[in-house]
């Protein structure tokens, strides 16, 4: 049951993937990511990890995937434009993805995995709070300096004054 | 939930690879910037699929960091397509050479 439900949840993340990178439409991409997304979200429901799951979903379906929906309707071209030459780079560029997928996978099967039972799973957020206001304090509010730099970055760029 | 730990980075490499596949690809800038969005997610798989193989909690709060990190690209990346967008009325990222010689 649960493995079924976990190839359910991956069969859709893949399908998504799928379609944010082959769609020739970039609305029908960006749907196609929705799905990604939220499968990725069901997956880490899967691994235990319920405030990352949420967080997701907040983080990455709110904002980001509104971000980008906002920034295709403000511009018009919305279907890709046919460019003439891209059989010639798309032929190397998928055997290059092809050889690296197939490299990845090999080392993840072939690795010796240190196999053990896995523990119950339990509320996340006590341990997350713990160690963000302990081990990775620093970091933490590192990440808040880099949030309000890429803030003010994006104001001044978007400014009316620059583009003229 | 006895799913073993190597369906998920399997899951995680396809991902990552075919993000990387519309990132080589594809010509629209906002194309391309959801397709790093996908490496991204892939990567963040990785790490909690680690996190709860090796029951400690780094995987996840690192995942933390890199949901902080691509926010801010994409609303950085954006706001630099937008303005490309409003000077040179093109949404193709080989029509953009701004910086090349």
């Amino acid at each position: 049951m649960y493995a079924a439900l976990f190839y359910f949840i991956a069969g859709l993340t893949v399908i998504g993937a799928l379609g944010v990178a082959l769609s020739t439409n970039v609305v029908y991409s960006a749907m196609s990511l929705l799905a990604a997304l939220v499968g990725a979200s069901g997956l880490y429901v899967f691994l235990a990890a319920d405030f990352v799951a949420v967080v997701q979903i907040l983080v990455y379906v709110g904002g980001i995937l509104i971000l980008t929906l906002f920034a295709i309707l403000l511009t018009h071209q919305i279907a890709e434009i046919q460019v003439s030459n891209r059989s010639v780079g798309r032929l190397p560029a998928l055997g290059l993805v092809v050889l690296l997928g197939l490299a990845m996978g090999a080392a993840i099967l072939r690795a010796p995995w240190h196999v053990e039972p896995l523990a119950a799973a339990t509320p996340t957020t006590y341990g997350i709070g713990d160690s963000f206001l302990n081990q990775y304090l620093l970091p933490f509010e590192l990440a808040s300096v880099v949030l309000l730099t890429a803030l003010v970055g994006a104001i001044v760029l978007s400014r009316k004054e620059l583009r003229e | 939930m006895n799913v073993p730990v190597e369906n998920y980075l399997v899951l995680a490499a396809l991902i990552f690879a075919i993000g990387c596949a519309g990132v080589l690809t594809r010509r629209n800038f906002i194309v391309i910037l959801m397709s790093v969005e996908l490496m991204l997610n892939a990567v963040n798989l990785t790490f909690v699929a680690l996190s709860r193989q090796l029951v400690s909690m780094d995987g996840q709060m690192i995942v933390f960091f890199v949901m902080t990190v691509a926010a801010a690209e994409v609303a950085v990346g954006l706001a630099i397509f937008l303005a490309i967008y409003s000077q040179r009325r093109t949404v193709n990222a080989d029509e953009i050479s701004l910086l090349r010689w």
